[in-house]
């Protein structure tokens, strides 16, 4: 499912797709910013709180090891187990053995993206266990057999008549057999079909938004209640996790939770905010027998203390795709990975690698929205900027590109000469472009003017305007 | 070496640490430090009661006011018939409920347990209201089962107004009061629930709907102090 490198392949081929321009200017209408304006706009406290969100992120990484210990602790003294992974393949294995040891034939899982991470549900099918993903739009691109397209919206590209035909083909089997139309009568179908599944499950699958370390507790956050029936209901309850999810308090993570809906969702709160702590007691009348907290690193470790750690606060509220220019042009499959957009063209190549994913950092204008609604202020076009400049560097960029780049940092570091190119280039530019002041073609530039004239400069250099205004000293 | 060792060796590792930090992240655990809270819930307890009902209305929760338990089954009665709903009750095995008098509405058939799928309508108590977000926060335990908040189409919360309170932060000194109270400091509930509204999804084709999972409705009796 890993396309990173074909990176500008997919972005062709989504901007020329209909569907999805027409899925993406909803999303843009509906979320691209007025949503969350509006809940930050009732919230006069809201700056103050993304200051307290990115210090308490910030502590927290500080301390990791040692508040993963008192985590971990906490997790035992309640009756729990907290296991271990570094890489993909040894989570994968462990949530099989886990599986197996209560004789699962089905998984309901609520949304977790480590479980996309380490690719789980392909994994658990060729065991002979169906996983079944209950966050609804989850459950359509499961259907759709496709990957997320937004960490927190994975179905946002679809079309109601896409989900329409996906429910309409394997709702046959529970004898729904008209093709409905009506997007509430969509979400009564889904809801009658996974009700049983809920009940038959007999492992629940979570994600986690955040791990307090002072009680041992997950917490997860829906709107749909999905999550809850599915670690409630079945015999064994899986946290899939990993380790920068940390804070300290309870208090720390309602902090934190104030800023996570605001700025996915424009909620002031998400409907669900569910904090477990340990299997059911024993006087308990329902809940898990067991609860097992899986901590997946797969590279994560190796961000604290790198120029990259600031990635590591990241709460995964989506806000940045929701805000992001290429994002609404191109869609969240085109990057090729389980994390789209700024925070994921940031955080795949840190993850996987940057010769497969060298595309992703400049996916990007550099305009800068996503770090000014950031709610634990996360630098991501510093980040990426890190990431173009470590491409140079690894010679993961092509020689011509290597040449114009060394090109014009040996110009640019001779005032001179940069001036004189700079007089000289103004020239032929005007002498090309004429009297319709537009270039239509240009050498080396047709990634421009395949699309679009670039303008003529107008006037002088800047230079020869400061300096005919007086006010440079040369 | 197991992944354990070699995870937090490496974070370690990272940070420099030289064996010290031990104390200062205790410390921090301890003193259940708080962030920025919003100045709309600084008011008086009665203002804090509206601000929830009002906050709660805004997610399209309903409320009903009565003056005691005594007039819960009234108002039950009268929210199931406005919205057509069978007089079918599975209400929590919660002490807290248990001077409710049910009997008081003979036409009401009442168990109370746990919830299965046939299940229509649920009755809970609340731990505490969330003036801030018009929240409903639940806590798991021996008279109330996690189920019974999510399973039916309908969820009633019997939340009395002395249960309301500012913020979340204000709901977690209680919840660490009464497990002290109760020979239990320093513990959580398998759950606690932070209900805001009855469930809903937008994931098919950016349309809010109610009722994706959990309940479709979401109806909240607050029930006053006077209990002469």
């Amino acid at each position: 499912m890993q396309t990173s490198q074909a990176f500008r392949e997919n972005a062709v081929r989504a901007i020329a797709d209909d569907e999805l321009r027409a899925a993406l200017d909803k999303v843009r209408q509906g979320f691209g910013g007025a949503r969350r304006q509006a809940a930050v706009d009732r919230l006069p406290e809201f700056e103050a709180l993304r200051d307290a969100a990115r210090d308490i992120k910030n502590h927290a990484i500080a301390f990791l090891d040692i508040y993963l210990e008192r985590f971990e602790q906490r997790v035992v003294e309640s009756g729990g187990v907290v296991h271990w992974c570094e890489t993909p393949g040894e989570a994968r294995d462990l949530v099989l053995r886990l599986c197996k040891e209560v004789d699962a034939r089905t998984v309901t899982k609520g949304k977790t993206m480590i479980a996309e991470e380490i690719g789980l549900n392909p994994f658990l099918e060729s065991h002979g266990i169906a996983p079944i993903e209950t966050d609804l739009g989850e459950y359509i691109i499961q259907l759709a057999d496709e990957p997320p397209s937004h960490i927190i919206a994975p179905a946002i590209h679809k079309t109601k008549d896409q989900v329409a035909d996906l429910f309409h083909e394997h709702h046959q089997q529970y004898g729904k057999t008209q093709r409905l139309d009506d997007p509430g009568k969509l979400v009564d179908e889904a809801r009658q079909v996974l009700r049983r599944k809920y009940i038959e499950a007999d492992v629940g699958i979570t994600g986690a938004n955040f791990l307090v370390a002072e009680t041992g507790s997950t917490v997860i956050v829906t709107n749909e209640g999905n999550g809850d029936l599915t670690q409630t209901l079945p015999k064994r309850h899986i946290v899939l996790a990993t380790p920068e999810k940390i804070v300290p308090t309870l208090e720390d993570a309602t902090t934190l939770l104030r800023v996570l809906a605001r700025s996915a969702t424009g909620q002031e709160f998400s409907v669900y905010t569910t904090f477990s702590t340990g299997p059911r007691r024993p006087d308990d009348l329902d809940g898990p027998e067991g609860f097992h907290v899986i901590i997946l690193d797969n590279g994560r470790s190796r961000l604290v203390g790198s120029p990259f750690q600031d990635m590591l606060r990241c709460i995964k509220c989506g806000t940045c795709l929701f805000h992001c220019p290429v994002y609404a042009s191109i869609g969240g499959h085109a990057y090729g990975s389980v994390y789209q957009g700024p925070m994921g063209a940031v955080l795949t190549p840190n993850l996987i690698g940057l010769p497969t994913t060298r595309h992703l950092p400049n996916a990007s204008s550099l305009c800068g929205r996503c770090e000014a609604v950031c709610p634990v202020r996360i630098p991501i076009p510093r980040m990426l900027r890190h990431l173009r400049e470590k491409g140079l560097g690894e010679r993961l960029v092509p020689l011509r590109e290597r040449w114009a780049v060394a090109a014009w940092a040996w110009i640019a570091q001779r005032p001179r000469v940069y001036r004189l190119w700079a007089r000289f280039l103004v020239g032929v530019l005007r002498t090309i472009a004429g009297r319709s002041g537009r270039v239509r073609r240009l050498p080396l530039s047709r990634g421009w003017t395949g699309g679009r004239d670039f303008p003529a400069p107008q006037g002088e250099t800047f230079m020869d305007l400061w300096r005919r205004a007086g006010r440079g000293k040369t | 070496m197991s992944a354990r060792d070699a995870i937090l060796g490496r974070i370690r590792g990272n940070l420099g640490r030289d064996g010290t930090g031990e104390s200062t992240a205790d410390e921090r655990l301890a003193r259940h430090q708080v962030g920025p809270r919003p100045k709309r819930t600084e008011l008086s307890h009665p203002d804090q009661v509206d601000l929830f009902s009002t906050m709660a209305e805004e997610v399209d929760a309903t409320v009903a006011r009565v003056r005691n338990l005594g007039e819960v089954p009234e108002a039950v009665v009268e929210y199931l018939i406005a919205h057509n709903l069978p007089a079918r009750l599975v209400v929590a095995p919660d002490g807290r409920l248990d001077d409710v008098p049910w009997e008081s509405k003979p036409t009401l058939e009442v168990h109370r347990g746990v919830a299965d799928e046939t299940d229509a309508v649920s009755v809970t108590p609340a731990f505490a209201g969330i003036a801030e977000t018009g929240t409903v926060m639940a806590t798991s335990g021996k008279g109330t089962p996690t189920t019974l908040n999510f399973l039916p189409e309908t969820h009633v919360i019997v939340l009395r107004e002395r249960e309301v309170v500012g913020t979340y932060e204000d709901g977690w000194r209680r919840l660490r009061e009464q497990a002290a109270a109760s020979g239990r400091a320093g513990t959580m509930p398998r759950t606690v629930n932070f209900i805001t509204g009855p469930s809903r999804t937008a994931d098919i084709a950016m349309t809010l709907y109610l009722g994706a999972h959990g309940p479709r409705r979401l109806h909240i009796i607050l029930v006053g102090d006077d209990d002469g």
